[in-house]
């Protein structure tokens, strides 16, 4: 079946202004949309508030509207332009589907013949509001963590009392998590239930089981107008239930997760995507895992291209965008081709031969009392994301990216807590955790007492471990006496030279370093992101350096 | 909690492929020598699963994903009763693990299991270079480091072309699975089929009857079987004179027959169609397929290194072909038009990989239950 002949003029809706929580990710994505549906001969329209985009770029589109994202613009520019025939509007966020969920109750685009393509507004609806969304899970089949609404202090006690502490208060109608808050001791659970009540406008919260300690993934899928459904990523967690994702540090390919735990999340997955309703698109699924007896419960669906989509199609080299903009248009999964290999079928899942880690970067120096404690409200201002042939050399590079003086797993914010002190530290999840982690090693804390207080996954500490012993094995040699296995080992590992330089006896040059490496031929290497780990010969890669 | 930790650098291994490329790396597992055929699987779960997998028999895998073990492993994820792969290379392989149902470390389970391996290799570099050459036989040592004995023992090595294994890990004893009054009384040939192809033939409330390899006809007719199965294993199909044999007598039963993997191959070969040897297989989890009766897709798990050839199908004309491979448009699945058997050249109870494909099982066990009406 070939794509929908019918379409010949898209309007794309972009997010508008960058804010915490919804940052270039959508830009990306549009961007990819206009691109992937002028390939096809079809006009694109675009609306952005945001000029400092690279979607509003006076070549991306055919026009380009920089108006505020209101129904009038949008009114506007269907009176300017009355071919238009069809809107995405999953490629903006929630920003674009909120204003085109808006424009279509008022009947805006029914009165324009416009469709609404890749997207399904019962599906939003029911993605969203969270009573809807655990009906339909529970009526699938689906877990949930226990959790009911209340309407008052005391229904709110009541149920508190019943499901038991630890527990989310989450406000219903809030933006962003907004007056949402977890629950750890009797004392707490007053204020935070009032505080709900207070923040939402409609005097309702829901109260729900708090997972500490249950491990947490994403998985992106595709699906086509023929039901066809691929995972286009599956991400690990580093933290664990209770950090919003986009304050996590995030890995991908999953580290920690056997086969038949991915299994029964991606036969849930899929669940999920069809129950939804029925539209061909991107979407993204959150789960959270019991690493005691691997039992798995859904915690969240996003039927649209999301801030992770962003994310997956830079790890896997998959791109999600585009190709979901193609499926918008009537294409199926197996009538496109993989974009990187150009001869195999984008119908696939993408095979990983290298670790991604995904390291959020936060600015509190730059907003004076703020509440630097990570929760359910997403705070970072950035994100970077590093490639590496090992988990070890993937988080350092991203460490060392961060440019914020981390140089590396170390030397950031240089804490000069006891052991003792820094155990406590760690319990609470803030900015610097993975940097005190690394610290509390290198203070003797062991492995065990770690995971205890931050219920981490042991495999990320045992990894973390390991730099730690590759530092003091370092820290015993200068300049003169490193020996060429330890440096090539160290460079695997991801130490950058200044990192190697700081750290040994005396005080060492980088230059003297860089000149010692090369001459012992322990140089760069470039590797491609290709999508199929190697299978297959790709035509538009992109590389990574790293150390063979 | 606390798991050894083997100091790095202890070691060190060698890998020396045919064509004479030499990778240096870390001893992994058991310390010793051994040989195969070099293979790459791009799965990036289900390890324990790829490693028991009777149809590795006689192959050396390499693991694209860069970390194995990290989940360690675990009695039940199993696909057989012991470890089928010749030796493992891999970029790192891990001894420490969390998983709180895991039993062992894979250093540990690796040893025991007698699983020469090899860690710290460029993997990427090793896979485009059998991509580009082609499957061919390896050694890897980590007792031998002398370059020219390696040589000479990797020499010694036979060519997987032409090579019977089935028999050899196939059962030695007939056995039996399931309720024994179900009247799906399924005979199942065992190549070295995947304990996890069994199970899901038993979850549908089959009743199985595991015959030896080189079990004739009546043998099988005399457990008055309602359907045939013809099972995955290791090695060329071509070379299986006595089982293409049988499979012809199965077809003339003309009761519901099915085949996976090797049993698809043996299938074909019952119908003079011709398998080859592949340049370097299908070993992953993520293969795309095509079902041309319904026009739906499936992502699949495959581990085959022979073929059966296009041609050759299209020419024979009592076969139809039902699925294929979005990839290459090889053969994936075919049914004969005269007799109720088909089968599949991927793994559709696919352990490890997606379940898409377990609707065949389903449709299996319904032909038999409606042959029975």
């Amino acid at each position: 079946m070939p794509k929908d002949n019918s379409i010949k003029s898209v309007l794309i809706v972009g997010s508008g202004p960058i804010v915490i929580g919804q940052a270039c990710e959508f830009d990306y994505s549009g961007s990819q949309a206009a691109r992937s549906l002028r390939e096809e001969g079809i006009e694109v329209i675009l609306i952005n508030s945001n000029p400092a985009t690279i979607m509003t770029d006076p070549m991306m589109a055919d026009r380009v509207y920089l108006l505020p994202l209101t129904v009038e613009s949008i009114e506007q520019i269907l009176e300017e332009n009355p071919q238009i025939d069809a809107v995405l509007p999953t490629m903006g966020g929630q920003t674009a589907l909120n204003l085109c969920k808006e424009a279509d109750e008022l009947g805006v685009w029914e009165k324009n013949n416009v469709r609404m393509i890749g997207v399904d507004v019962k599906a939003i609806d029911t993605a969203e509001d969270r009573e809807k969304f655990r009906q339909l899970m529970i009526e699938i089949g689906v877990g949930v963590a226990p959790s009911k609404v209340a309407n008052s202090l005391l229904e709110g006690k009541e149920f508190a009392q019943e499901i038991g502490i630890p527990l989310v208060i989450r406000p219903s109608f809030t933006l962003g998590g907004t007056g949402g808050g977890f629950v750890n001791t009797k004392e707490e659970l007053d204020a935070a239930l009032e505080r709900g009540l207070q923040a939402s406008p409609i005097h309702e919260v829901l109260v729900e089981k708090a997972l500490i300690g249950w491990k947490e993934y994403e998985l992106e899928l595709l699906r086509d107008k023929n039901d066809n459904v691929v995972i286009i990523c599956t991400v690990e967690n580093f933290d664990p239930m209770g950090v919003h994702t986009g304050d996590s540090i995030t890995v991908a390919p999953a580290m920690t997760l056997s086969d038949t735990a991915f299994q029964n999340m991606r036969n849930m997955a899929i669940k999920m995507m069809r129950s939804l309703g029925n539209f061909a698109g991107g979407c993204n699924v959150q789960f959270a895992l019991n690493p005691e007896n691997e039992e798995i419960i859904s915690v969240e669906i996003n039927p649209r291209v999301s801030r992770s989509s962003a994310l997956a199609s830079k790890a896997t080299g998959y791109p999600i965008a585009k190709i979901a903009a193609k499926l918008a248009i009537g294409y199926t999964l197996d009538e496109l081709k993989n974009q990187i290999t150009q001869t195999t079928s984008a119908y696939f899942e993408p095979a990983l031969d290298y670790v991604i880690v995904k390291m959020p970067r936060w600015n509190f120096d730059k907003f004076k009392g703020a509440d630097d404690r990570l929760g359910l409200q997403m705070k970072s201002v950035g994100e970077v994301m590093s490639i590496g042939r090992s988990f070890t050399e993937a988080v350092q590079k991203a460490c060392q990216s961060l440019e914020n003086n981390a140089v590396g797993l170390g030397y950031y914010g240089q804490s000069v807590k006891h052991a003792e002190e820094l155990i406590e530290y760690i319990k609470v999840p803030k900015w610097d955790r993975i940097f005190r982690i690394k610290d509390a090693l290198m203070a003797g804390v062991s492995v065990k007492t770690i995971v205890e207080a931050t219920k981490i996954d042991r495999w990320f500490i045992y990894q973390i471990q390991d730099i730690v012993n590759m530092e003091k094995e370092l820290a015993k040699h200068d300049m003169q006496s490193l020996p060429k296995e330890l440096l090539k080992e160290a460079k695997r590992m991801g130490f950058g030279d200044e990192q190697i330089c700081r750290i040994m006896k005396e005080d060492a040059s980088e230059d003297e370093l860089y000149e010692k490496r090369k001459a012992w031929g322990i140089t760069r290497v470039y590797k491609m992101v290709d999508t199929c780990s190697a299978e297959f010969e790709a035509k538009t890669p992109y590389f990574y350096s790293t150390f063979e | 909690m606390t798991q050894p930790h083997k100091p790095t650098g202890t070691q060190t291994a060698i890998l020396m492929l045919e064509d004479g490329n030499v990778f240096y790396g870390k001893a992994f597992g058991k310390i010793g020598t051994t040989t195969g055929e070099i293979c790459f699987n791009t799965g990036m779960t289900g390890y324990q699963e790829v490693f028991t997998d009777p149809s590795y028999t006689g192959q050396i895998v390499i693991m694209n994903n860069v970390h194995t073990g990290n989940y360690g492993t675990y009695e039940k994820d199993v696909e057989s009763n012991s470890v089928k792969i010749k030796g493992l290379i891999g970029r790192n392989l891990e001894d420490r693990f969390s998983r709180y149902t895991a039993d062992k470390s894979l250093q540990q389970y690796l040893e025991e299991q007698n699983i020469v391996s090899i860690e710290d290799v460029d993997t990427r570099a090793l896979v485009t270079h059998v991509r580009t050459k082609g499957a061919m036989n390896c050694i890897i040592s980590s007792e031998i480091l002398d370059e020219a004995k390696l040589k000479e023992e990797l020499a010694k090595v036979p060519s997987m072309e032409g090579l019977e294994l089935a028999s050899t890990v196939s059962t030695t004893e007939a056995y039996n699975m399931g309720d024994e009054n179900s009247p799906v009384r399924i005979a199942v040939m065992d190549f070295g089929t995947k304990l996890n192809i069994l199970q899901c033939m038993v979850d549908r409330g089959a009743y199985l009857k595991v015959f030896p390899a080189k079990t004739k006809i009546e043998e099988l007719k005399a457990f008055n079987p309602a359907g045939y199965f013809i099972s995955n294993g290791p090695g060329d199909p071509a070379s299986m004179d006595y089982a293409i044999e049988t499979v012809k007598a199965i077809i003339n039963e003309k009761k519901p027959t099915f085949g996976i993997c090797l049993g698809h191959q043996l299938l074909a070969l019952a119908n003079d169609i011709t398998t080859f040897k592949m340049h370097h297989g299908h070993r992953g989890l993520n293969h795309p397929v095509k079902n041309l009766v319904t026009g739906l897709c499936e992502i699949t798990t495959q581990n085959h290194g022979f073929g059966v050839d296009p041609e050759a199908v299209r020419k024979a004309a009592n076969v139809e072909i039902t699925h294929v491979n979005l990839n290459d448009e090889s053969i994936e699945g075919i049914r004969l038009k005269d007799r109720p058997a088909f089968s599949v050249q991927y793994h559709p109870e696919s352990t490890p990989g997606p379940h898409d494909s377990r609707y065949l099982f389903d449709d299996f066990i319904n032909m038999i239950k409606a042959s029975l009406n």
